[in-house]
């Protein structure tokens, strides 16, 4: 039938008499193939952003919804919270550390695993394994790791380390630590395989120049290969913390916020001050945090790309 | 309606509403909600759906026994069983919510009774009132009005009460008490002196797994009610009296003095991780609710033999609540059939066939105590006569706003063991969520 009939055309007249140029099938095509996603991501993705923010402005709280408008109301509550408080800080040092880890170990392993050591394949492979497997395994393998009567601590006792044993997760000075080892655990595969990408798309004449004048490998990692990777930095900082400002599920499966606030997360939050509290308002207003923090993340690196690719 | 299978346009109609639902929707929720919606069986004639979190162990044998019966009294009715997995119904609740809010309601579902209840869902309009079922049944006679009061509000009831456990129970390692010549406390004086004497003999005399921090806040609650008795416990619940009433404080202070005696790794361990420590011997006492009965019967220990209860210090004479009630959702889709499902809910059959399973003891008066375990029996006793108080920590007394927030504030006090601030913090809960 599409065959049959002449492809649509539509000309439009502007007031004064102008006519467009017919748009033809080849131009009117692209738009309609990604019409339903930009629709689904419009509608799904910034039509619920949206709502999410406009929830926030209101009195909602019970099941049935208030759209009673209260302005900044519940940012105002929200912040004076101890447990909010707890949160930000609680994010910015996990975020810190947890950054800090995957990067430095990340790092070290792609450089040694790029000196193409006889079994380096092998051991890629092992530190990438981890990134497989879902926080919530993670969290409960480690929740047994840490668990202080028969964990790491019976290790350190049956090697005559007692200094090394700690209270863990049990511990509210050292719970927050604890979690960010697992989740360092997890992601400093991720990291290496980037850094291993990075190291291997630099070209091998460079350093080779730069030992030709008389640099040190350790010279010409430093002011040749370093500076190179700098991009490849950038990425993963900006994955990393985006996952990290948003960690929820090995927070919940390890410890579930607690001792006390010592290692709860907006995201955690979030989730029971909506869905067990009950104040949906306020949980919206979580939400909007959480989103901007991200968004103090990600946009200036969109921006930095864009510039990068349009100068390009 | 019936069962005819949907026509073109009813089908085009409804798919529409779901899919309205989730464009329209304002959350996560919905989706779910459109999800459950889709799930539901058709409206009409022999069916019964029921909601509960009762999914395993059991609890879900005392389900089907009631399902058994009702059965037997109304055959041809097609009974299906919508539970949902989940510690201690969050999940359940959940997906309540959602299917309640999508206008899609089971034909009954299971609820704390208390705020739970009220607060949530007779508040919102969502339920109609069983008051006319309540009298035609005669529920007065048999069912203790404290309970009746708890799912009642503006003169109608709303839900009948299937079970009741206890919240208020102390637990105790018989062997350890007897080989230390302890008797069991009834006083808290008694009890810290108790736990003094067996510092040196046991590892950790007190027993407590704080994951979650839901046990300190019943250890708050029976606390309060040791301090300040019933009446001040309903008050300051309610928001009438202060938390930072020096019976609070005293509370507050007792639980400071009980944390000295308690197992360090408490934070990381659940219930019956701590009730594992009696059966181990590693711990003399827990205060816990009364399903840590099933826990230590499951290990084979015998009741009153291996192990026995009493109510928490202080409290003798007085019955924390924690009350499993069955409703009538508005425009459940078999209005009747969900009727005859609260009879049978509320009926002497239905709860001796449920309880002695779940585990509780019925929150009617005239079941026989012959078929429960010496402890139940032992309960069932003290249950006609002592004082009734529902549980803030799960849901009866006070809406979930409030427990949540007061959970998050007994997992601070855990760490700092601040008396005043934590008083002064709650009552700032209660200034929030109680007026």
């Amino acid at each position: 039938m599409a065959t049959a009939t002449a492809p649509p055309v539509v000309v439009e007249r502007l007031p004064g008499g102008r006519s467009l140029t017919p748009l033809s099938w080849d131009g009117v095509m692209p738009i309609l193939m990604i019409a339903p996603s930009v629709i689904l991501i419009a509608v799904f993705v910034y039509g619920f952003i949206g709502r999410t923010a406009f929830t926030s402005l209101t009195a909602w709280r019970g099941v049935v919804p208030d759209y009673t408008f209260v302005g900044l109301r519940n940012y105002e509550r929200l912040f004076q919270t101890e447990k909010f408080q707890a949160d930000i800080v609680n994010t910015i040092h996990f975020t810190a550390f947890f950054l800090a880890g995957c990067l430095i170990l990340g790092l070290g392993a792609a450089v040694l695993l790029d000196q193409k050591l006889r079994g380096s394949i092998l051991f890629q492979n092992i530190f990438m394994f981890p990134l497989a497997i879902s926080f919530i395994v993670t969290g409960t393998v480690w929740r047994w790791i840490f668990n202080p009567n028969y964990g790491l601590n019976v290790l350190f006792h049956n090697l005559h380390l007692d200094f090394l044993q700690s209270g863990w997760l049990t511990s509210p000075n050292t719970a927050l630590n604890s979690l960010t080892i697992a989740a360092v655990w997890q992601m400093s595969g991720f990291c290496m395989a980037m850094f291993l990408a990075g190291l291997r798309g630099i070209p091998e004449e460079l350093r080779e120049a730069a030992r030709v004048d008389g640099a040190s490998e350790f010279q010409a990692f430093r002011y040749v290969v370093f500076p190179l990777l700098r991009p490849i930095t950038l990425s993963a900082v900006i994955i990393l913390g985006h996952i990290s400002l948003k960690i929820f599920d090995l927070v919940f499966v390890m410890t579930f916020g607690g001792p006390g606030y010592s290692t709860d997360m907006p995201g955690l939050n979030m989730f029971i001050t909506t869905f067990r509290q009950d104040l949906f308002a306020r949980g919206a207003a979580i939400a909007t945090v959480l989103l901007l923090m991200v968004a103090l993340l990600i946009v200036p690196y969109l921006v930095w790309t864009l510039r990068g690719e349009t100068e390009r | 309606m019936g069962n005819e299978r949907w026509s073109r346009r009813q089908f085009v109609s409804r798919a529409g509403k779901t899919v309205g639902g989730v464009v329209l929707g304002l959350s996560f929720a919905d989706f779910l909600a459109a999800c459950g919606a889709s799930n539901a069986p058709a409206a009409g004639g022999g069916k019964l759906e029921i909601f509960s979190w009762w999914t395993a162990g059991g609890e879900a044998d005392g389900l089907a026994e009631m399902f058994k019966i009702y059965k037997k009294n109304y055959a041809g009715v097609e009974i299906v069983n919508a539970t949902v997995a989940g510690g201690a119904g969050t999940n359940a609740k959940a997906v309540l919510k959602t299917r309640m809010e999508g206008g899609k309601p089971p034909d009954s579902f299971q609820v704390h009774a208390g705020q739970e209840l009220i607060s949530t869902w007779v508040k919102a309009g969502k339920m109609e009132p069983i008051t006319d079922v309540w009298k035609s049944e005669n529920w007065d006679k048999t069912i203790p009005k404290d309970l009746k009061d708890i799912v009642s509000s503006n003169g109608d009831v709303w839900s009948v009460p299937v079970n009741v456990h206890r919240g208020n129970a102390l637990w105790y390692n018989k062997k350890l008490l007897d080989d230390n010549s302890i008797t069991p406390p009834t006083t808290m004086d008694e009890f810290l002196s108790a736990l003094g004497k067996l510092k040196s003999k046991v590892p950790a005399p007190l027993a407590l797994g704080s994951q979650g921090n839901w046990q300190v806040q019943m250890l708050l609650e029976n606390n309060i009610l040791a301090a300040g008795g019933p009446d001040f416990y309903k008050q300051v619940f309610s928001g009438k009296a202060s938390f930072t009433d020096a019976n609070v404080k005293q509370a507050l202070a007792w639980i400071k003095s009980m944390l000295s005696y308690v197992n360090s790794d408490h934070p990381t361990l659940g219930w019956d991780d701590a009730d594992k420590r009696l059966i181990n011997g590693t711990s003399a006492f827990n205060i816990m609710g009364d399903w840590a009965k099933g826990y230590f019967t499951a290990a084979n220990w015998v009741p009153n033999k291996d192990f026995g209860a009493a109510p928490s210090p202080g409290t003798t004479g007085k019955y924390v609540i924690v009350c499993d009630t069955f409703g009538l959702p508005k425009g459940a889709p078999n209005r009747a059939n969900a009727i005859n499902w609260i009879k049978v809910c509320g009926s002497q059959e239905g709860q001796a066939a449920f309880n002695p399973k779940k585990g509780s003891i019925p929150a009617r008066t005239d079941v026989p105590a012959s078929i429960f375990d010496p402890i139940a029996q032992q309960f069932i006793a003290e249950f006609k006569t002592d004082a009734l108080v529902p549980s803030s920590a799960h849901g009866s007394a006070t809406p979930d706003a409030f427990a949540s927030g007061v959970n998050d504030e007994m997992g601070q006090f855990v760490i700092n063991k601040d008396v005043n601030k934590t008083a002064s913090n709650l009552q700032k809960l209660s200034d929030e969520f109680l007026k």
